[in-house]
């Protein structure tokens, strides 16, 4: 159990209207010129309230702003998801020198043998192989390379 | 570079990589959030929306979307489930998983046998793991996936979690 947990801020609060919108926006934007005009009518709010409830939820830190979602692989990039197993007491030292690697986009401990999970994006596919490679010689561990084969869509990110 | 008088080549093309630069810091909270872009960038409303429109064809742009941070939501267990399914069967469970309303996530990836034999690989939140482990329980009843050995691996805690190079959603 770590300290952080102790001082956790209270989880936000959504009424219906904001479980609307939010499940709404993960669908994505509409390009027209008055997107949140044409997600408002959808919702049948006004603009401006979708504009201010949006401010809220952004300010609250639930959502992230409004970005391009990109597909790393068409963008020439190279991504995966790997693991390590990594001896209990040597954790914090081994996640130091992962998180080191500016490759290295996400970084999960997971309950399981192999208890180190992370996300590597790189600028071309080939890096990827020398990026694992280094980090088997920073950690002296070999990694579990487990790159994606197919996606399988889901409709909505998260329902709320 | 004035913003009012943009680098175009012959064709009276924009460069594009400004508003490339200009998307990654998210689209602006206002009613014509393409014009404010275009200004800044020196080109029209149109010609924004176009390239956004071509990008997303192109399929280098999934959806102009926003990530919900499930953490602000109290959405604190996270579980990544895997799964061994026999490679003439992983396409169809992994349609059928991904059309779950609870699954957030649903990728094939390559098997690392012996000690990893799992080949398929979903995301399921909740706020209690009791409740994320009684959903996972409920699709593998309606969906028949008694005799296929699966793992739930809880998340303990997010060591690193920056978007990296462009914005991605939560990877299993």
């Amino acid at each position: 159990m770590n300290v952080a947990r102790a001082h956790r801020p209270e989880p936000a609060e959504l009424d219906a209207a904001d479980r609307r919108i939010v499940n709404r926006l993960q669908e994505g934007l509409p390009l027209v010129p008055s997107p949140y005009a044409a997600v408002a009518a959808e919702l049948s709010l006004s603009e401006g309230e979708l504009l201010y409830r949006l401010e809220r939820l952004l300010e609250a830190g639930v959502l992230s702003r409004f970005g391009p979602m990109y597909h790393a692989e068409r963008l020439g990039g190279g991504l995966t998801l790997a693991a390590l197993e990594v001896p209990e007491d040597d954790f914090e030292r081994v996640a130091e020198k992962v998180n080191a690697f500016p490759e290295v986009a996400h970084n999960y401990r997971r309950e399981h043998r192999l208890n180190m999970w992370f996300v590597l994006a790189t600028e071309t596919p080939q890096r990827i192989a020398e990026v694992i490679e280094a980090i088997e010689a920073a950690t002296g561990l070999a990694v579990f390379n487990m790159p994606k084969q197919e996606e399988f869509h889901v409709r909505l990110h998260l329902p709320v | 570079m004035s913003l009012t008088s943009p680098h175009r080549d012959t064709h009276g093309e924009v460069d594009p990589q400004r508003l490339r630069a200009l998307l990654e810091g998210g689209l602006p909270l206002t009613e014509r959030p393409w014009q404010a872009l275009a200004e800044q960038c020196g080109m029209s409303e149109a010609e924004v929306l176009a390239w956004v429109e071509r990008w997303q064809r192109e399929g280098l742009i999934k959806r102009m979307g926003l990530v919900v941070r499930h953490h602000a939501l109290g959405i604190r267990a996270n579980a990544m489930v895997v799964w061994d399914l026999p490679d003439a069967a992983v396409a169809e469970v992994g349609r059928r998983l991904a059309a779950e309303p609870a699954v957030t996530l649903c990728y094939r990836r390559r098997r690392c046998s012996p000690e990893w034999p799992y080949n398929l690989f979903c995301m399921i939140h909740g706020t209690r793991r009791e409740r994320v482990l009684a959903v996972l329980g409920d699709i593998i009843e309606r969906q028949e996936l008694q005799d296929i050995p699966h793992r739930v691996l809880f998340s303990l805690k997010a060591y690193k979690q920056c978007g990296g190079r462009y914005t991605r959603e939560d990877q299993p």
